[in-house]
């Protein structure tokens, strides 16, 4: 028996996990609808002032968006590892990092890029000025893959646990720190005026970090929820 | 080597021979801990800038450092767990993590008061504060991870995966004062060519260092040896021991 090719096994599980969310939109659109409520929680909470909304700004869009890509990442691969999938998928003989990774990517595009296209309207609802919205987008870009990743492993961690949810963003949140300065920073700076070019660069650096180590961490993790 | 390493590797073995050493790291880091406490409080000329204010430094940066240096115990030992399949590693990363959350509540606590007089204020949003603090969260969810599940191995495999991914924080700690420029003071001790930080005031602070570390080895012995306890109290050692 001739085993397929990595690249083609993990185009089927990218293509498998985008047909499954298509059939299921709302789901798929819920942590959209989310991001929308809690940025307009903030003017509500503070002040309906643009100017002073605006000094706020950058960091409401990154922790909304922070926020709302949890919310998905609890069912991330839940259904696999309950209906066998996932055993599967370890026996199969691919590298399992390929999968998951494949799997996050697709959860990537499904809520992280949504939040990214969204994401300079909602700011300048709040006082965002046009001239950071560049910034805002590849902070946006390289921050919810970054944490796509990253709860990608909280969320293996957390497959076999009850309520996990809670869990998972007591795991996810310290971890995705770093990635709300930087992008928040550089959002602001972008604001000011200045070159946001040094945030930018931590952030793929530690978006490149995430995206070496991150599939090994998943699939141990992975391995440990469904052997035992 | 392997030879000891099965043998320090199993659980009788072990409890006894950290029954052996507990005290071997428990007086020397009294001994220790007092003197620092008597030369740092008493025999140390006060700071001209912070008077005697300063003094809170002998307990809140070595709390600062064992907070970091636990988290990297914890992840090697998790990781030696994992790798190697050894049961006692598991154990003593699980016996360090409430000892590792203490000391970062502690540097935080001692942190928060020496920011009282000196800021102004009880808190200050400074780098290392900031990621002292984000420490003792990474603390909480691994204990968190560690108690949500029912099946002892898996909780100890689960969370050393949790703590391999959390100690690249560590290093971010220790860089942070640089990415963020705030008010606290740049670190004065870890730059040993020239320190910032008179000597007759150091001297104390290495003492107290040393002596929180050997009380945290004092720690570990018995809590690991508690450890051992809960998860071999079925073990027929235990009753021919006993």
């Amino acid at each position: 028996m001739r085993r397929a090719a990595v690249s083609s096994a993990a185009r089927l599980v990218f293509r498998r996990d985008l047909t499954l969310a298509w059939r299921r939109w709302d789901e798929v659109a819920q942590p959209l609808i989310f991001y929308v409520v809690v940025t307009t929680l903030f003017p509500l909470a503070t002040t309906p002032d643009l100017s002073e909304l605006s000094k706020i700004a950058s960091g409401v869009v990154w922790v909304a968006a922070l926020l709302s890509s949890l919310l998905a990442l609890e069912s991330l691969f839940r259904s696999d590892v309950e209906d066998g999938t996932m055993e599967q998928w370890v026996l199969s003989g691919q590298p399992l990092g390929w999968l998951l990774l494949a799997k996050v990517v697709c959860h990537w595009v499904l809520t992280g890029l949504p939040l990214v296209v969204i994401a300079p309207i909602v700011g300048t609802a709040l006082g965002l000025p046009f001239a950071a919205w560049g910034t805002l987008i590849v902070s946006l870009l390289l921050g919810t893959a970054t944490l796509s990743i990253l709860g990608g492993i909280g969320a293996a961690l957390t497959v076999g646990v009850r309520r996990g949810s809670v869990l998972l963003s007591l795991l996810v949140l310290p971890l995705a720190m770093p990635l709300l300065i930087f992008g928040s920073r550089a959002v602001m700076m972008a604001m000011d005026g200045d070159s946001p070019a040094g945030p930018l660069q931590l952030l793929a650096a530690i978006f490149f970090l995430v995206l070496s180590l991150g599939p090994l961490a998943m699939s141990a993790a992975i391995r440990i929820s469904v052997e035992s | 080597m392997w030879i000891w390493v099965h043998k320090f590797g199993s659980p009788p073995h072990a409890y006894r021979l950290l029954g052996k050493l507990a005290p071997w790291f428990g007086w020397p880091a009294l001994g220790l801990i007092l003197l620092a406490t008597w030369w740092g409080l008493v025999k140390a000329p006060a700071d001209y800038q912070q008077g005697d204010a300063f003094r809170i430094l002998y307990v809140h940066a070595p709390s600062a450092w064992m907070s970091m240096f636990t988290y990297v115990v914890m992840a090697v030992a998790a990781g030696i767990g994992l790798v190697w399949r050894i049961k006692l590693a598991h154990a003593a990363a699980a016996a360090a993590a409430p000892i590792g959350a203490s000391f970062t509540f502690l540097a935080l606590a001692t942190g928060s008061i020496w920011g009282k007089p000196m800021w102004g204020t009880w808190w200050v949003w400074d780098a290392r504060l900031t990621s002292e603090l984000i420490l003792l969260f990474l603390y909480l969810g691994y204990m968190a991870l560690r108690s949500s599940f029912d099946d002892p191995q898996r909780a100890d495999r689960a969370s050393a995966v949790l703590a391999i991914v959390g100690v690249i924080n560590v290093p971010i700690i220790h860089y942070s004062v640089k990415w963020w420029s705030t008010l606290h003071q740049a670190a004065s001790v870890t730059k040993l060519a020239k320190p910032s930080i008179a000597l007759p005031m150091l001297i104390p602070l290495f003492i107290m260092i040393a002596g929180f570390q050997l009380y945290f080895g004092w720690l570990i012995c018995r809590r690991l040896r508690g450890e051992i306890l809960r998860r071999e109290r079925n073990a027929s050692w235990l009753n021919e021991a006993s």
